[in-house]
Order: C-alpha cells, then sequence, then structure tokens
C-alpha cells in the first residue's frame, strides 16, 4: 500500500476510534446505568463466543442471503418497470399514485397480512424485502430514465442507429448509472428492512438474534447484531461503490 | 447542378394555448450539390425548426420538404447533423465515439476498415493523442472536432451544422472554422449551416440565406463572391465589409421587428 492509500484509511479509521472511545466515555461518565452499557471490548468478547460457539456465521449467512435474494428480485423488476415507467409519461401518470401509495407503506405494518398470505417460512421474508427494495429501485430508476435527454438518441438516429441499436448502445449505457443508484439504495433500505422481516418468527439471522436477545435481556448480543449488520452492509456498500466505479470511469464527477 | 434538397412551400405551425404559432411560413429554396448554405437571421426565429426538417426531427405542417427528390421521412445518415449542444456519447471514448456510426447496420462497413476509417478522422481533427480519452477530459473546441469527426466518419452527402461554433471562444471558433473549409475541399460535402454571425456566414458559406424573425420568411438570398479554397484574408477586403454590412442591417431590421413583436406577447414554447 502506497503512501496516500495508507493517508486515506487512517483518516476512515478515525471516526471508529472516535466512536469506541465516546462509547467508553459514556459508560464512564456515570450519567448512564453501567449494566445497560456493555463495554466494546464485552461486546467483542461476546462477538467471538457467538462465532465460535452459537454459529453466528449461520445467522450472518442467513440474513446476507435474504437481503442478497429480496435485493436482486426486487431490482429485476424494478429495473423494467421502472424504465417503463420513466420512458412513457402516460404509463408514469398512470402508475404513480399507486407506486407512491405502496411505497408510503412501512414494511412493518404489512408484516400480519404477510404471515396471513405466506406463513411464516423463508417466503414470507422474502416478500417483505423484496417489497422494500422494489418500491426504493423503481423510484430511482423513474426518475434516473425520465431524466435522460432526447439529445443522443438523434444523434443515433442521424448516423443511421435503428430502434434496436438505439436502445442496446444509447439507452442500456445511459440506465446503467440509474441500475447502480437504485441497487444502492435497495441494498440500505432492505437491511433496515431485514429486521421486521425476521420478527416473522425466524429461526436464523441478525434480525432473529436480536429479537431473541431482546426477549431475554441480553444487550451484549444485541449490540453485536446491530454492529454486524452495519459491517455487512458497509461492506456490501464498499463493492458496489468499487464495482460503480469501474462500470462508470466515463462519469464526470465532483469527486472522484 | 442536381439538387440535393428543396424547401418547397414550406410552413410550420404549433397549437398553443394563445392560439397558432407559425414560426416557418412559405419558405421554398434548393440546396444543389456542392453547395455552403448559410442561414442567418435573429435569434429564435425559427431557423433552427428548419433544418430540423431537413433532418427529419420534425415535418412541415404544409409543403414539402424534399432530400434527392424524396419527402424527408426520418432521420438519416445520409444526412448528418452537428448540434449546437455536440452530442458526444460520454459513456464512450474518443475513438469509440467516432467508430459509433460505422458499427451501425445501416452503414455497412466491414470491421476491417472501420480502424483505419477512425484513424483518418482522428488525425484530421486533431485528436490522435486523445483516442482512449473519455469526453469528460476534452474542452468545448475538442468535443467539437470530435462531434464532426462522428458526423463525417459515415461519410454522409450532406452535412447540418446548427450553430455548431456558438458556444466556442473566438480563438477556437476562427480555428474550427478554418479547419471546416479545409476538410471540406478535401471531402467535398454540401452543407447547410445554422448561424447568427454575418462573418462566419459570409466566410464559409457560397450562398447566405436572410431569414426574417418569426414566422420565418426568406428576406432575401445572397451569393457570396468569393472563390474557394478560402483563407481569412477575405476578410480583410472591402467586398467583404462591403456585404457584412448589408447582411448586418437585413438581420437588424429583422431584430427590431422581432423585438417590437415581442412587447404586446410574451411567447412560451
Amino acid at each position: 500500500m502506497n503512501g496516500a492509500g495508507l493517508r486515506r484509511l487512517g483518516l476512515g479509521l478515525i471516526p471508529w476510534i472516535g466512536a469506541i472511545l465516546l462509547w467508553y466515555a459514556v459508560r464512564w461518565s456515570g450519567f448512564v446505568n453501567v449494566s445497560l452499557i456493555p463495554a466494546p471490548h464485552q461486546v467483542a468478547a461476546k462477538f467471538f463466543e457467538l462465532l465460535t460457539k452459537e454459529g453466528l456465521l449461520i445467522d450472518i449467512f442467513a440474513s446476507t442471503r435474504r437481503v442478497f435474494l429480496g435485493v436482486a428480485l426486487g431490482i429485476l423488476v424494478a429495473v423494467p418497470v421502472g424504465f417503463l415507467l420513466g420512458w412513457y409519461r402516460p404509463a408514469r401518470t398512470f402508475a404513480d399514485p399507486m407506486i407512491n401509495f405502496f411505497r408510503a407503506l412501512p414494511p412493518i405494518a404489512l408484516i400480519p397480512l404477510v404471515i396471513v398470505y405466506f406463513g411464516v417460512d423463508e417466503l414470507a421474508k422474502l416478500v417483505i424485502l423484496f417489497y422494500a427494495s422494489f418500491f426504493s429501485g423503481v423510484i430511482v430508476m423513474y426518475e434516473g430514465v425520465s431524466q435522460i435527454t432526447p439529445l443522443y438518441i438523434r444523434v443515433a438516429q442521424t448516423l443511421g442507429a435503428n430502434q434496436t441499436e438505439i436502445f442496446r448502445k444509447v439507452i442500456i449505457p445511459l440506465t446503467v448509472p440509474h441500475i447502480l443508484t437504485a441497487l444502492r439504495v435497495a441494498l440500505g433500505v432492505a437491511w433496515a428492512t431485514l429486521v421486521a422481516s425476521e420478527l416473522i418468527a425466524a429461526q436464523r439471522g441478525l434480525g432473529a438474534m436480536i429479537q431473541n436477545a431482546s426477549t431475554y435481556f441480553l444487550l451484549d448480543v444485541i449490540y453485536v447484531g446491530i454492529i454486524c449488520i452495519g459491517l455487512i452492509a458497509l461492506i456490501m456498500d464498499l463493492i458496489l461503490r468499487k464495482i460503480t466505479a469501474r462500470l462508470l470511469v466515463w462519469q464526470d464527477r465532483a469527486i472522484a | 447542378m442536381k439538387k440535393r434538397a428543396q424547401f418547397d412551400k414550406v410552413s410550420l405551425s404549433f397549437e398553443t394555448p394563445k392560439g397558432r404559432l407559425n414560426v416557418v411560413e412559405d419558405v421554398s429554396y434548393d440546396i444543389n450539390d456542392g453547395d455552403f448554405i448559410a442561414v442567418i437571421g435573429p435569434s429564435g426565429c425559427g431557423k433552427t425548426t428548419m433544418m430540423s426538417m431537413l433532418a427529419g426531427f420534425q415535418k412541415p405542417t404544409t409543403g414539402k420538404v424534399l432530400f434527392d427528390g424524396r419527402p424527408v421521412a426520418g432521420p438519416g445518415p445520409e444526412r448528418g447533423v452537428i448540434f449546437q449542444e455536440y452530442g458526444v456519447f460520454p459513456w464512450l471514448t474518443v475513438k469509440q465515439n467516432i467508430a459509433f456510426g460505422l458499427t451501425l447496420n445501416a452503414n455497412h462497413v466491414p470491421t476491417a476498415e472501420r480502424d483505419a476509417i477512425c484513424d483518418h478522422y482522428l488525425g484530421l481533427m486533431g485528436l490522435s493523442d486523445f483516442a482512449n480519452s473519455y469526453p469528460k477530459h476534452l474542452s468545448g473546441g475538442m468535443r467539437q472536432r470530435l462531434a464532426i469527426a462522428r458526423a463525417y466518419a459515415v461519410k454522409p452527402q450532406f452535412l447540418l451544422m446548427d450553430e455548431p461554433f456558438g458556444a466556442l471562444d473566438a480563438q477556437t471558433r476562427s480555428n474550427m472554422q478554418n479547419l471546416l473549409l479545409k476538410v471540406l475541399e478535401t471531402e467535398g460535402k454540401t452543407v447547410m449551416l445554422i448561424t447568427h454571425s454575418v462573418e462566419e456566414a459570409i466566410y464559409l458559406a457560397s450562398r447566405i440565406v436572410v431569414v426574417t424573425a418569426r414566422p420565418a420568411r426568406i428576406k432575401e438570398i445572397i451569393d457570396v463572391p468569393f472563390a474557394y479554397p478560402r483563407d481569412e484574408s477575405i476578410q480583410e477586403r472591402p467586398e467583404f465589409a462591403e456585404l457584412r454590412s448589408y447582411i448586418r442591417q437585413l438581420v437588424m431590421d429583422e431584430y427590431r421587428a422581432q423585438q417590437a413583436q415581442m412587447r404586446p406577447v410574451s411567447f412560451s414554447e
């Protein structure tokens, strides 16, 4: 690693160190009952205990898989739907109010209904996560697609492009940035919805772990769960950002 | 002389909430093979609309716009268009931009020839060093040269240019004009140039169509008495200055007419 890379890593680490110090500070300040705040080192110890004895990896895997599948399916549907809505104004007038209606509903409010219709299995959780990622993704997609300027299409036409060529060589490259943004937004929302989806009598998963721990007031386990969710979400976002930077080298960004 | 493009009693109007808006009214003129036509008139007068109809983006309300004797049905590669906003594809490199038209089915360019054509225009437009750069790294003048190279690469018989140098600084603009003349000398094309610069029109064109304030009608068609190849020295000649003040007067009259028109009604387009 070169000097600049080290510097950036250092800059990125400082807030984390700050957060941990603040955590200790709050605990030692005496303003809060110490038994209500497990210390960072206690949480770290719990993390290794869960990892080695309780199969934390299984929970992580279960949750990650749900989020991954939910987002993948949600975006798979959101891309064509968002595209249609962005491209054809009448479709937008037609569907806009309804999409905003469903988008405004918090997924948690739908859990009782999802249990009634989809049971308490894996499918039910997937439905909730799909719902969350679809509606967050579709908005990003159609806002993005509706802003594509007709200039590039005109240019392609004057060079002799037919409809399929315009779609393949102009529309798709212009849509890729919006798909990537939709993915990022959906990933964020899906992780936020995870705990809600795992409220549905999940056996494993980080949300389920937090849920069970709260029944027995195991604060350190709750902390481990929360930190795991945050970390995995962060890693996924980092990966997606790397992919974005790769695919969109051509974009003129203020900050590279 | 073969007629390339014809405007035959062409009018175009829109229905607006405030009534009918005539943009182009009863325009007739021919563009012959090898002509360089400059269309000049006050801004917002409808001269771009004229070009847009020949490019195939808009249809006349009445009258006919013909290209090679047939009514224009839509855009096509035989009529290259250089847009005011350049329209270079930001997701493609400079070379890929030039190659874009060559990869389309309509142009039937064998894969083996594409590279040579790209390199030719990269060299001609002074973009060889930037072949693999993305447009975000190019200056305005370079983007415009790229747009011209891309349009040229598919070998259109006819070139439509909508105020192509309007956004460039004076030096770049004059460089681009000279480059255009040089390229036309070697490639020989028919050109329709929309401009609001009288000097540019005289310096480049063989014929100048002066257009009235909206609705655009033909005020006068003027033959430019300078032979090609031209260089900047013609701008020092007394005939150039005479022609310039004559055309400027025509355009200014129309500009004043337009200002007078604008006072009572507020235009919303």
